[in-house]
């Protein structure tokens, strides 16, 4: 276990580096938003939570999961170039002329289950997911990851209470609660709290964790679901930027590309923070 | 595109954020509503000065443009500002009722349109932005060209009742109005004239449309030019013209070949033509556009002085 926990850490450290290299080339990408979700998309892809094959990623039995907040599209070409769904190398061609690796999530990528990019969709296409699975008596799961400040959408409201009403236990919703938006912080523009009672009213299990423990993402994700008839909410409570201290919980870093000298002082720190602990 | 290096060129969100905030500063009813977006509209200075009259509501469009209409129907001006993509096509029944059927003084204010989202792949393009509002009964749709029009539109739709949807570009565009210009909402801008081939354009090719007829005329064709800025209600008067003293017609936009610019005009030459005028309708050809800056995918699809010369010197050939 320790050994699996100590591997995990470096993969998220990887992911973060390569990430962070992803965007500086491209001159384009989601810096906050990537680094806040890395952990999660670690633990799902590297700590054996979703079921999916790189030899086989359109396997009828796969878990479907569902990138709802796409601009953070670098880190998840990322996560699945370094889990072997493509070569590593093809991410120098993120959002390059007539790269498959376009701005937001593109199904030309193996892998990904659906086009998002606008806000508010992945919620609802991960509840069809779900509930054809449920029909189907399949034990695949639909797993989607939102933003927080995505979740002022109202489409997410609108599905949430669907899938409650067709007690989707297969439905997994984690959402990377890092408090900050475009903008500004979620609570100062349109507030989400109390954002656990709120899914819980719509019907859903919920569970509050630090999203960027391996430890905890672990324990709930691989005990699903966490109530039996009901679609499963996981908060994660995260930092944007995490990893990266003059990156971390800034609303400028929301898409503020990394000068030259940023990114070697953000991979430095990254590797040292992977080595001390 | 082969343009002067030393012609300037202009972001016409700067235009629209600076008119706007003139406007507020005369009309107290001036309201402005973002979804998280007011940066990318160029409105964080607008946002400084009139702390209590610009309000970002997050990310929610649908209820942003429905509070729009609340907002007109309880006596304000509301502007309602944000990437085009997404106020249109999010939003698409609450402009239908709320705003075009209830027939409320909403103004929509799109930017980052067409392709300029480039990289950020078609999730991001507002291509077909101008086909859905051009078919709801009783919206306005204006394309300026440049800072200049750009200015005046937000002027002249302040001073129209009704909804009307203004779509700014990022894309950098050079002047290609005169100070002295009037904007008319419903009228075409000749910009050059000539007898054998009409170029009709909105938004970002209009100046492509201008170097195309530069280009043309060294080859001894002559060009009329139009400024199709409003694409509803079209410029009927000045399509008949074309047909009527012209050979050929070429229109050019940054959206699809389906319902926009192009489809507009072919409307028009079908129903009211007095003799036979080809029409050849430059855009997005029905499909998704792929990965690119949007420089390049303007290169891509061919909506460049050159892929205009090579489009009329087709129909032209036909004579
Ligand atoms: C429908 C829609 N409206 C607006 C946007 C523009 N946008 C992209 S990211 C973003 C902020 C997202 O914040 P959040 O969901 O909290 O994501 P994170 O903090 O994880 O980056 C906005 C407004 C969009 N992509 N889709
Ligand atoms: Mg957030």
């Amino acid at each position: 276990m320790a050994q699996d926990l100590l591997k995990l850490k470096r993969q998220a450290t990887d992911i973060r580096k390569r990430n962070l290299r992803l965007i500086f080339e491209a001159h384009h990408g989601h810096t906050g938003g990537d680094l806040s979700a890395a952990d999660i998309l670690t633990v799902l892809y590297f700590g054996g939570v979703l079921q999916v094959d790189p030899d086989h990623p359109k396997a009828p039995d796969r878990d479907r999961f569902f990138m709802s907040k796409g601009h953070c599209s670098g880190l998840l070409y990322t996560t699945l170039a370094l889990a072997g769904f493509f070569p590593e190398a093809e991410l120098s061609t993120y959002m390059q002329p007539l790269s498959r690796l376009s701005g937001h999530p593109s199904t030309h990528v193996p892998c990904v289950e659906a086009n998002t990019g606008a806000l508010g969709h992945g919620l609802p296409i991960a509840t069809g997911a779900a509930l054809a699975a449920k029909l189907d008596g399949t034990p695949w799961r639909a797993f989607v990851l939102t933003g927080d400040g995505e979740l002022q959408e109202g489409s997410n409201w609108e599905a949430a209470m669907i899938a409650a009403q067709q007690e989707l236990e297969n439905l997994i919703c984690i959402v990377d609660r890092n408090r900050l938006q475009m903008m500004g912080r979620t609570e100062r523009i349109s507030a989400l709290e109390p954002l656990a009672e709120k899914w819980r009213a719509f019907g859903w299990a919920v569970c509050e964790v630090d999203g960027h423990d391996h430890v905890e993402l672990l324990e709930h994700l691989t005990h699903l679901p966490v109530a039996k008839g009901k679609p499963t909410c996981i908060i994660a409570n995260t930092c944007k930027g995490r990893g990266v201290s003059f990156i971390e919980d800034r609303a400028a870093c929301h898409h503020r590309v990394p000068t030259e000298a940023e990114l070697n002082a953000a991979l430095e720190e990254l590797d040292a923070a992977c080595t001390i602990r | 595109m082969s343009q002067d290096e030393t012609i300037e060129l202009h972001d016409c969100r700067n235009a629209f954020a600076s008119a706007l905030e003139a406007l507020a500063e005369r009309d107290p009813r001036v309201m402005v509503l973002c979804n998280d977006s007011v940066s990318s509209t160029k409105l964080t200075h607008f946002a400084e000065r009139y702390p209590d009259r610009l309000l970002n509501i997050g990310i929610a469009e649908q209820a942003m443009l429905g509070m729009g209409a609340g907002l007109a129907i309880g006596g304000k001006l509301p502007f309602i500002a944000g990437a085009a993509c997404f106020l249109t096509a999010r939003a698409l029944e609450q402009i239908k009722n709320d705003l075009a059927y209830t027939h409320t003084n909403v103004k929509i204010c799109g930017v980052s349109t067409g392709l300029a989202y480039g990289p950020l792949g078609a999730t991001h393009h507002a291509i077909e932005d101008i086909a859905w509002l051009r078919a709801i009964a009783g919206m306005t749709i204006i394309v300026p060209a440049d800072p200049v029009e750009s200015a005046q539109a937000v002027e002249a739709a302040a001073e129209t009742e009704g909804p009307i949807y203004l779509r700014f570009s990022r894309m950098g565009v050079p002047i290609v109005h005169s100070p002295d210009y009037q904007f008319r909402i419903g009228r075409a801008a000749r910009l050059r004239d000539g007898s054998d081939v009409t170029l009709i354009a909105c938004g970002t090719l209009v100046p492509r449309i201008l170097e195309a007829a530069e280009r043309l005329a060294r080859q001894g064709i002559t060009a009329r030019v139009l400024n199709m800025a409003t694409i509803r209600p079209i410029d009927r008067d000045a399509i008949v013209k074309a047909v009527a003293e012209t050979d050929a017609i070429v229109t050019a936009e940054e959206h699809t070949i389906y319902g926009g610019l192009g489809s507009a005009v072919a409307e028009v030459v079908a129903t009211a033509g007095t003799r036979f005028c080809p029409v050849g309708t430059l855009g997005i050809p029905g499909v998704f556009a792929p990965t690119g800056s949007a420089e390049f995918l303007m290169d891509y699809f061919g909506l460049t002085p050159k892929g205009i010369v090579n489009a009329a010197m087709d129909l032209l050939a036909r004579r």
